[in-house]
């Protein structure tokens, strides 16, 4: 089996639009989340989120693009070009072949439902532009990836709602472990912060009208953000021969599915894809430094993971560190795996833990050192990031320093 | 003859449940009638239709809402509260 490590990130979210400006946002334990710009606020009773500011797609795309374009599809691309670039790599002779795009995402281009939604069924209109269903469907951002890189070996796209980028990610480097790729680009998007995409999730009741406060006694449910991030999954042997920069190595991914109940969370299933990330890994609990958690800031979530780190960890869940940086991107969705991921390199690389910010009292129910509203240094050499999706699918990730 | 606001709670309920709204008891919990947390918000969307009023419930902390849960009983007169609030 072929060791997998990253050698390239990109990210756009609510936190900045790139991968220094997001690390730099967690090293100050800054909140993206805002009051949300977007048409109709008024009718929403939740109107916060954590969304892209000062958006500009015609700076990076042309016209003929942008039409093609879904939102997810635009983070996506600028994600990867700064994933790309850092990687230095270039796929356009044989390299190209032996890599792929696995992503996640769980609506894909909900702004394009949103908006012909409305041009036919409140406007009336009985005609809209001819391309609607490429814009939309899930797979554009993974299509358009390997359009703009030359990635013509595994390209697809996973939605497992909010553990999609996991599942991606985990795919992505089972298949370089495995020599099914050299290189593979992976991550995940989703661009969900429009009219309709909010009213659904306003419908659950379990979106918070203040803050996302994760852990914390006093939270009061998730807050939605949006945005990508791509990163640059590479064979260690490859990467070294070419003298790469290697951010982390993926050292391990395990998924298990809950088979029990289609929102609630369960503390085995959950319990189950933790343990499993780590054996796949061969790596033993008490080296685990830090977890970037699912820390969706619900009730039900927040418990349930804690206990279920507890159980995995036994006494060393009192070491570890676990924070929640929904607490300052928000909720990405499909994409908040691969945000948080982030937050696991810069622990890796820097350093430094990521906080959860908004943090106001503690929950006897969620008794771990989860890093409270200020990032502190560490050096730890495992970390993992946990994610936990409606239909109780669970991903989870482990990582180690290069 | 027009249903009571009690009525038509029950009536909600009872749709969720699955049984008939004459077995429904004030002093029953939502648990005791089998009805689960998808259940308990969908009961409460389906009242909002019916009464055309908004209910504060956040389903993270349901014991912390202004609205009160805790009976058949107590929904029915959180409902009408709210009901009677309505602007005419």
């Amino acid at each position: 089996m072929n060791r997998v490590v990253i050698t390239g990130a990109g990210t756009i979210n609510a936190l900045a639009h790139d991968v220094p400006g997001t690390f730099e946002a967690f090293r100050e334990g800054r909140c993206g989340i805002t009051e949300l710009e977007i048409r109709d606020r008024d009718r929403l009773s939740i109107q916060i989120g954590g969304q892209v500011h000062n958006w500009d797609p015609e700076a990076h795309f042309n016209r003929q693009q942008i039409v093609l374009y879904d939102k997810f599809t635009q983070f996506t691309l600028l994600a990867a070009r700064e994933a790309v670039a850092q990687a230095g790599l270039n796929f356009d002779g044989h390299l190209g072949y032996e890599s792929g795009v696995v992503l996640g995402t769980a609506g894909g281009g909900v702004n394009t439902w949103d908006e012909n939604y409305r041009a036919v069924y409140e406007e009336g209109k009985n005609r809209v532009h001819p391309f609607v269903v490429p814009k939309l469907m899930n797979n554009a951002a993974a299509s358009h990836l390997s359009m703009e890189f030359n990635l013509k070996g595994p390209a697809f796209s996973v939605a497992t709602a909010c553990a999609s980028s996991n599942h991606a990610m985990g795919l992505a480097f089972q298949m370089v472990r495995s020599g099914g790729a050299k290189a593979m680009l992976t991550g995940g998007s989703e661009s969900m912060l429009c009219f309709g995409g909010i009213k659904a999730w306003e419908g659950l009741r379990v979106m918070s009208k203040d803050a996302c406060r994760p852990f914390s006694l006093n939270r009061n449910g998730m807050v939605q953000g949006e945005g990508a991030a791509i990163f640059v999954f590479e064979d260690y042997d490859r990467a070294r021969a070419r003298g790469a920069e290697i951010l982390a190595e993926v050292a391990g991914f395990a998924m298990t599915s809950d088979a029990s109940d289609i929102v609630m969370p369960s503390k085995q299933g959950a319990a189950r894809a933790i343990g499993g990330a780590l054996r796949d890994a061969r790596i033993s609990g008490d080296r685990v430094g830090y977890i970037n958690a699912h820390g969706t800031g619900t009730a039900a979530n927040d418990k349930t993971e804690c206990a279920a780190v507890a159980d995995v960890f036994g006494p060393h869940a009192d070491r570890l560190m676990i924070s929640s940086t929904k607490s300052m991107h928000g909720h990405l969705i499909g994409g908040t795996g691969a945000v948080e991921l982030l937050a696991c390199i810069m622990a890796l690389r820097d350093g430094v833990i990521a906080p959860t910010i908004g943090y106001e009292e503690p929950d006897p129910e969620c008794a771990l050192d989860v890093v409270p509203n200020t990032a502190r240094a560490a050096q730890v050499d495992v970390v993992l990031s946990n994610a936990f999706a409606f239909g109780g699918l669970n991903a989870v990730l482990a990582l180690r320093r290069a | 003859m027009a249903q009571t606001v009690k009525d038509r709670v029950i009536a909600i309920i009872a749709e969720q449940a699955v049984l008939d709204p004459y077995d429904i008891r004030p002093e029953a919990t939502l648990e005791s009638l089998g009805i689960d947390s998808l259940g308990l918000v969908e009961s409460i969307f389906a009242i909002e239709e019916a009464f055309d009023i908004s209910v504060p419930f956040n389903a993270n902390d349901p014991a912390e809402s202004e609205f009160d849960i805790s009976t058949v009983a107590s929904i029915v007169a959180a409902v009408e509260a709210l009901v009677a609030a309505r602007p005419a």
